[in-house]
């Protein structure tokens, strides 16, 4: 692993104007997420009978307020916090899985290789949104099962990166010269075939976040993942959608900001995607 | 030939297995006993017993998964445990319904990608390009569910135009095709075509802009063919991988529908697997999940077998 090959590839990031513009306003919200205690102006959880579905700009609530008259503004706030959770820990955990299991895979081929990819293909065989409904569904509603429904839907699509790139390195004359001067195998893998093949796994992970984010946050729509009265941006957009007849627009408020963050996610992606290739 | 024709389809038999293996085995993530729904918590041992007799349930698991999957390759999918009603029946019923959303949708966005994409590639980084690209990004970003809710404040609400939920004047949906009936599907159906047509797009731009710097299409130019010609050479070029990634949309769109039903109210499959869910319904969750799987795997195949008809290439690489 070469730290000059990653410096090169932030430093082609860093010239991009659009992916830093993402990352500035992932950063931006990753900070409110984390600061939300601070600069919440009210309590995301307490709530007011008296003044329910509030409009934009009401005193006191600039962005108004919920079914439940809890204010709107600190609950984004606070539903940052879970809803990038939701984005980032799924892809992280199948990053991680599958680049172990698509490395394995690659590298000793055979039918070992032939086990692993046969079975992940019946996983294939379902498309994602069913995949995530379906493992969320039967394991029942909360947090951490969303969670690991996400990363069930994900390893499967890591791995068939990973395993392909490293089929592709696995024969270069180098790693063959390593094998040669008596390399083991988990020092060729950690040495010579990591560092070539842990840049494509990484762009179609980067790919992943906004797709984990709308699944994710989709999962809680359907009240399948986060429970209430927890502030999430998916489970919001549930519970507020008895109110798109009275207060449309705050009812369409966290559905906005899902949009947003997968667009950011997205650029940021796209943006390291075209970096790393300016480097290969 | 016809060797990797038959290849494909042999293939697809395994995969059609694990999926009713798989299928199978998620009841069996779910927490406490399948019985949950229709037993009380404080039956009496022998009502238990009786019960789990009577749905096969006393058998060791892979005798369990023969007998499910003998049944179930006869059509039989057993009786959903909340209704009692045949499994078949309903998931039969609600299919119709979610194809009939899956394609209108995948057609629109196919369509709309397909002139988004060639304009995009044709006049490669001009305004228009740079439009189908912002709209591309859009398509894929956009969570669609949400976009569902904005299109019924926009359309049903602030412009009292279309219907907000229900797939039909009679609630009954199938597929009466009439403007009373195609009212109702217009907004779901517009909902789910932005994720083909951003994908689409995408796809379409890319092979065109691509297509377009072989050498190929500098010989047919310097032959002296007008834009228009070799526009229909490079269409021909392309359309076979557009088939492919439209293809697959059709089923990933029936798949993911359960989110635009659950914001249209539409009475499909979405609708039949969030009853199963929340009423802890398995033989209904399994049948559901079963179908939509088979139908994908299906349509992957006919995806493989339709390619190298149009792209004889194919075959050979």
């Amino acid at each position: 692993m070469n730290s000059s090959y990653w410096n090169k590839v932030a430093q082609a990031l860093r010239r991009d104007p659009v992916a830093m513009a993402a990352a500035a306003l992932l950063a931006l919200l990753l900070l409110a997420a984390w600061a939300a205690p601070w600069i919440a102006p009210a309590d995301p959880y307490h709530g007011s009978m008296l003044h329910r579905l509030q409009p934009l700009g009401a005193t006191g609530h600039w962005l108004g307020t919920d079914e439940l008259g809890r204010d709107m503004l600190s609950r984004l706030l606070y539903g940052a916090r879970l809803s990038l959770l939701i984005g980032v820990v799924p892809v992280a955990a199948a990053f991680v899985l599958g680049t172990v299991i698509g490395l394995f895979a690659g590298y000793v081929g055979g039918a070992a290789n032939t086990l692993i990819m046969r079975t992940l293909d019946v996983f294939y065989a379902f498309p994602s949104v069913l995949l995530a409904v379906a493992i969320a569904g039967a394991l029942g509603p909360g947090l951490s099962n969303s969670l690991l429904a996400l990363t069930l839907v994900f390893v499967p699509q890591v791995v068939r990166v990973a395993e392909s790139v490293t089929t592709q390195v696995r024969n270069l004359d180098y790693v063959e010269a390593a094998r040669m001067s008596g390399a083991g195998s988990l020092r060729i893998l950690r040495e010579q075939i990591l560092g070539n093949v842990l840049g494509p796994i990484f762009v179609y992970a980067t790919g992943l976040l906004s797709v984990s984010m709308i699944l994710g946050s989709g999962l809680s729509f359907l009240g399948l993942g986060v429970k209430p009265p927890e502030p999430e941006w998916g489970l919001m957009l549930n519970t507020l959608r008895s109110a798109i007849y009275l207060n449309p627009w705050i009812a369409a408020l966290p559905g906005a900001m899902i949009f947003f963050t997968s667009i950011a996610f997205n650029l940021l992606a796209d943006g390291v995607r075209s970096a790393l290739e300016l480097r290969a | 030939m016809l060797f990797f024709l038959l290849k494909r389809v042999v293939y697809a038999v395994p995969i059609a297995l694990g999926v009713t293996l798989l299928t199978f085995l998620l009841v069996y993530l779910a927490p406490g006993d399948a019985l949950n729904a229709i037993a009380p918590a404080d039956a009496p041992a022998e009502v238990i017993a009786a019960l789990k007799h009577t749905y096969g349930l006393d058998r060791p698991l892979p005798v369990q998964y023969g007998l499910w999957l003998a049944r179930a390759m006869h059509g039989d999918l057993g009786n959903s445990i909340a209704s009692g009603r045949a499994v078949r029946a309903e998931v039969l019923a609600a299919v119709g319904n979610t194809l009939k959303l899956a394609l209108l949708a995948a057609g629109a966005g196919v369509l709309g990608g397909c002139l988004l994409g060639a304009v995009a590639g044709l006049r490669s980084g001009s305004a228009l390009d740079r439009l189908a690209t912002l709209l591309s990004l859009v398509g894929v970003s956009i969570p669609h569910y949400w976009l569902g809710m904005v299109l019924t404040i926009v359309f049903s609400i602030a412009l009292p135009w279309l219907p907000a939920f229900g797939a039909g004047p009679d609630s009954a949906g199938g597929w009466v095709l009439d403007a009373a009936h195609l009212r109702y599907a217009l907004l779901p159906a517009a909902t789910m075509a932005v994720i083909p047509m951003g994908i689409v797009t995408r796809t379409v731009r890319a092979l065109v802009s691509d297509t377009l710097g072989r050498e190929f299409v500098l010989a047919l130019r310097a032959r002296g063919l007008g834009e228009f010609a070799v526009f229909c050479h490079v269409a021909r070029n392309v359309a076979p991988t557009v088939l492919a990634v439209g293809g697959l949309q059709v089923g990933y769109l029936m798949g993911g529908s359960i989110l635009v039903e659950t914001v249209f109210a539409w009475p499909g499959t979405g609708f039949l697997l969030n009853t199963a869910i929340f009423q802890r319904d398995m033989p209904l969750l399994q049948g559901t999940i079963l179908v939509l799987c088979l139908f994908f795997v299906a349509l992957n195949l006919l995806v493989d077998l339709l390619q190298p008809l149009l792209d004889p290439r194919m075959v050979r690489r």
